[in-house]
């Protein structure tokens, strides 16, 4: 892959998570946002954003979703967090093979969070938009990044399903229900 | 394709393991929209009178309401309604939460349970996958134990699931159903999911929930968001902190409790206490507040943060809200410290916060009256506070006295006869009521108490101020920006309201206007209660971003359903008085219509029976209270005329 160096605009949010009242806005608004056509239907288990929790224990962490990846970790660590302890899985942001975390539910693709990428663009990110607790903060900053070529959602997801079935069989069954249209 | 509902409910039998999904009949949806409207209709249909609260042809049914699950902000209610044991009427407690919008993803608008399992069970719904499963382990189990020993075992820490405790299980006539972050609290509903051996449902859904026109409706949305953040930043002037703001009444959030501590009655009941109120009281529990809550939290889709985690220190933590938070400690006489580690106890046990401290504090007076002596409570400690914990215990095992006292204080005192009814003092149609005792008749809160069949002031009461402001000047002030009203002439109504004189209660707002104005609120609590909206941001606070004038449009937007307010307001009707029909075919009458006799020391029996006279005219029922058969056939209910005509309880004439 190609890199180079150039300036660029980073947009991150910036989690609060002492603020979060898990009120499940941004899963909504998320799903929402992202549907097809735009806003008509929402379901967060397609959300790029999802708040883990347990109510309980009086944690709430909103995690939004990371790079697929292929594989699961090797060696997997516990939290400690309050004298109770999680499996590190539980925050990761990764859409990865071993758990349903940011995945559509029905074909299994990997999600990601892509800012709410849009034209025109908005100013902020809808979860952050809808949540009214600030727990979500929307930061942008210029930064000289390493920047390799950015995959589109389709590529991630051809990605994804070549690793499930090889590249052949992708192939081959693209080919074939291409005709059929 | 179905908009905003799933257009399918879920049956499931009990007692013959027997599980269905069925479609529904979107027409019925354009009748009765969802939540109360969608369970009203089908107890109507399907439980006749005779039918008893512990028997398996009551059904329980768990609605969402119509909006549930869209992104409309709020809209998160589950309508739980079935016979309630203690009044026999319908009961249709509700809970915010995340169990409803749960349920519809899982692809359900209404879950509706029958018939009775011979062991505890409890039901998992995930998606299409349903199952009843043993829950012998759980007996016994409090309900937020037991609810996480399944979310343990299903491996799903993202199951919602909605419990009952020991109060349930033993049927305790005031059992609630919990769900961590809120309860299903009123009408002793939790003691039928007790009597039909369930002990829990676990929900989790992965299903899309679409609306008919999103952008409009996404619109309307972020117009709410923008209008929650405004009010949030600017709270109304000139009434009380907690009515200033939206949501539930603010009692997690907010320290200062003169008005509740001061204004409401402790004890069973009785005693107000002016003064009480101390700069030394106020540091003593704004400390034991800022030490046992962790945080605020809210219900799905809602950014209000009504709900608290509580920790008390030795006790396993809980959620609570809104008034729970002064039941147990006022009704005892005793300090927000005790109120908050009574209430870990209760919620586990699962009772309603209204009914199970009135019930102890009933016991204990009668005790102090020599009506109940020694030998009713054997092995009672001596300490108060203690015995509040005994006979809790006493009350959620039905053991002894408790097995009295789990009726609630009405059955209670007619069972231990000699004088206890006087004590049973605070009850509208035999359930217990907030805590208030006040001097002068107010005209629209009579008609409320007495005609409100949630049998609850805070299910009927709302957008309209509680009391006049001061001066002529604040109230047209407060006129200014009020859209919400329905018609211009409620603002004429409101300037003109004074503390004193000839323009003050009782006797003003005048009889028709008291009916408008009662009728307007009733109207917008039966609307959220049939789209699950929550009240806090609707029906129940002043100057909501819900109100009659977008409520029609959020309706349309959402399930592309043609909808004005007129078309609205005459749904809100039916379901009105469906409700109505349904307890009038159970017995309920006119002598049951009458607030607690000492809710006001000032009373006017003539002017009441005036204004229920005059009300029950306006809302088109007759002298007896029982919609006539031209109204009902104006609502599209001739199939409630007739069967009214049938059974003699109307007579051809009407
Ligand atoms: S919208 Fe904000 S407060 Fe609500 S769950 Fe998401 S991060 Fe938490
Ligand atoms: S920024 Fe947009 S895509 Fe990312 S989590 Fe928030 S709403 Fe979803």
């Amino acid at each position: 892959m190609e890199v180079t160096r150039k300036k660029k605009i980073v947009k991150t949010i910036r989690i609060d998570v002492d603020k979060c009242n898990g009120c499940r806005a941004c899963e909504v608004i998320c799903s929402s946002f992202h549907a097809i056509p735009k806003y008509s239907s929402n379901n967060p288990e397609r959300s790029r954003i999802r708040v883990i929790h347990y109510p309980l224990r009086d944690l709430y962490v909103p995690v939004y979703a990371g790079e697929y990846v292929a594989a699961e970790c090797a060696g997997r660590g516990m939290y400690t967090i309050d004298g109770k302890e999680y499996d590190e899985c539980a925050f990761c942001r990764a859409s990865c093979p071993s758990r349903d975390l940011f995945k559509e539910p029905d074909s299994g693709l990997p999600l990601k969070c892509d800012m709410c990428e849009s034209d025109p663009s908005l100013t902020e990110p809808m979860c952050v938009q809808w949540c009214l607790a600030d727990a979500l903060i929307y930061e942008e900053r210029e930064e000289e990044v390493e920047e390799g070529e950015t995959l589109e959602e389709i590529e991630i997801g051809l990605e994804a399903m070549a690793h499930k079935f090889g590249w052949q069989k992708l192939l081959d069954t693209a080919a074939r229900m291409s005709k059929k249209d | 394709m179905r908009y905003a509902e799933t257009g399918f409910n879920l049956e499931v039998d009990l007692t013959r393991g027997n599980i269905e999904r069925v479609a529904t009949d979107p027409e019925l949806t354009e009748l009765y929209l969802g939540g109360l409207g969608t369970n009203a209709k089908i107890l109507w249909d399907r439980v006749p009178p005779e039918v008893e609260p512990f028997s398996p042809e009551n059904l329980l049914i768990f609605g969402t309401g119509l909006l549930v699950g869209t992104p409309v902000i709020g809209c998160n209610r589950t309508v739980v309604s079935t016979i309630s044991p203690q009044t026999g009427l319908m009961a249709f407690s509700m809970m915010g939460g995340f169990f409803a919008p749960e349920l519809k993803y899982a692809g359900y608008d209404t879950l509706i349970i029958r018939g009775q399992s011979p062991d505890l069970v409890y039901l998992w719904i995930h998606d299409d996958k349903v199952e009843i499963r043993d829950a012998s382990h759980l007996k016994g189990k409090g309900s937020l134990e037991a609810a996480e020993m399944i979310r343990t075992e299903l491996d799903d820490p993202k199951a919602q699931i909605a419990s009952i405790g020991m109060a349930g299980e033993n049927r305790v006539w005031f059992a609630s159903i919990e769900q961590g972050r809120s309860s299903a609290s009123r009408g002793g509903i939790g003691a039928v999911m007790g009597d039909k051996g369930l002990k829990a449902i676990a929900v989790r859904g992965t299903n899309d929930v679409h609306v008919a026109r999103p952008p409009e409706l996404i619109e309307m949305c972020n117009e709410v968001m923008r209008y929650i953040k405004h009010r949030n930043e600017n709270p109304i002037p000139g009434v009380m902190p907690i009515l200033a703001g939206l949501g539930s009444p603010q009692e997690m959030a907010i320290h200062d409790e003169k008005w509740h501590t001061e204004n409401f009655a402790w004890g069973n009941s009785r005693t107000r206490r002016k003064g009480f109120w101390t700069e030394e009281v106020e540091d003593n529990w704004t400390e034991t507040m800022r030490g046992m809550r962790t945080r605020l939290v809210s219900c799905h889709n809602c950014p209000m943060k009504c709900g608290a985690t509580i920790s008390v220190p030795g006790l396993p933590t809980y959620m609570m809200k809104c008034f729970s938070k002064l039941t147990y400690t006022m009704a005892a006489m005793s300090d927000l410290e005790f109120g908050l580690r009574i209430a870990q106890s209760a919620t586990e046990y699962g009772v309603d916060a209204f009914s199970a401290p009135q019930v102890m504090a009933f016991a204990l007076e009668l005790y102090e009256a020599g009506i109940l002596t020694d030998d009713d409570f054997p092995g009672m400690p001596s300490d108060n506070e203690e015995r509040f914990f005994w006979l809790l215990d006493r009350i959620v095992r039905r053991e002894g006295i408790g097995d009295l006292l789990a009726n609630g204080t009405h059955w209670a005192a007619e069972q231990i006869g000699n004088g206890a009814q006087e004590y049973a003092h605070n009850n509208i149609k035999k359930h217990e009521q907030l805590p208030l005792k006040l001097g002068m008749l107010n005209p629209i809160y009579f008609l409320m108490y007495a005609t409100g069949e949630k049998i609850n002031i805070t299910q009927i009461e709302g957008n309209y101020p509680q009391a006049p402001f001061a001066t002529r000047e604040e109230r047209e002030e407060f006129c200014k920006d009020w859209v919400q009203v329905p018609d211009e002439k409620f603002k004429e109504y409101f300037l003109n309201w004074e503390l004193r004189g000839e323009y003050s209660i009782p006797h003003y707002p005048g009889i028709e206007a008291t009916c408008e104005i009662v009728n307007w609120q009733e109207q917008m609590h039966y609307i959220d209660d049939a789209t699950g909206m929550c009240a806090g941001l609707s029906s129940f606070p002043l100057k909501p971003p819900y109100h009659i004038h977008n409520l029609p449009t959020f309706i349309s937007n959402a399930t592309g359903m043609e909808l004005d307010e007129e078309g609205l307001t005459q749904i809100a009707k039916r379901i009105r008085n469906l409700v109505r029909a349904f307890n009038i075919r159970r017995g309920m009458s006119k002598e049951d219509e009458k607030p607690p006799a000492d809710h006001w020391k000032r009373r006017f029996p003539e002017l009441e029976e005036e204004l229920l006279t005059e009300y029950y005219r306006f809302k088109g029922w007759n002298e007896q209270g029982i919609p006539t058969s031209e109204s009902l056939h104006e609502l599209a209910l001739d199939y409630v005329a007739d069967d009214f005509l049938e059974r003699g309880i109307l007579q051809d004439e009407g």
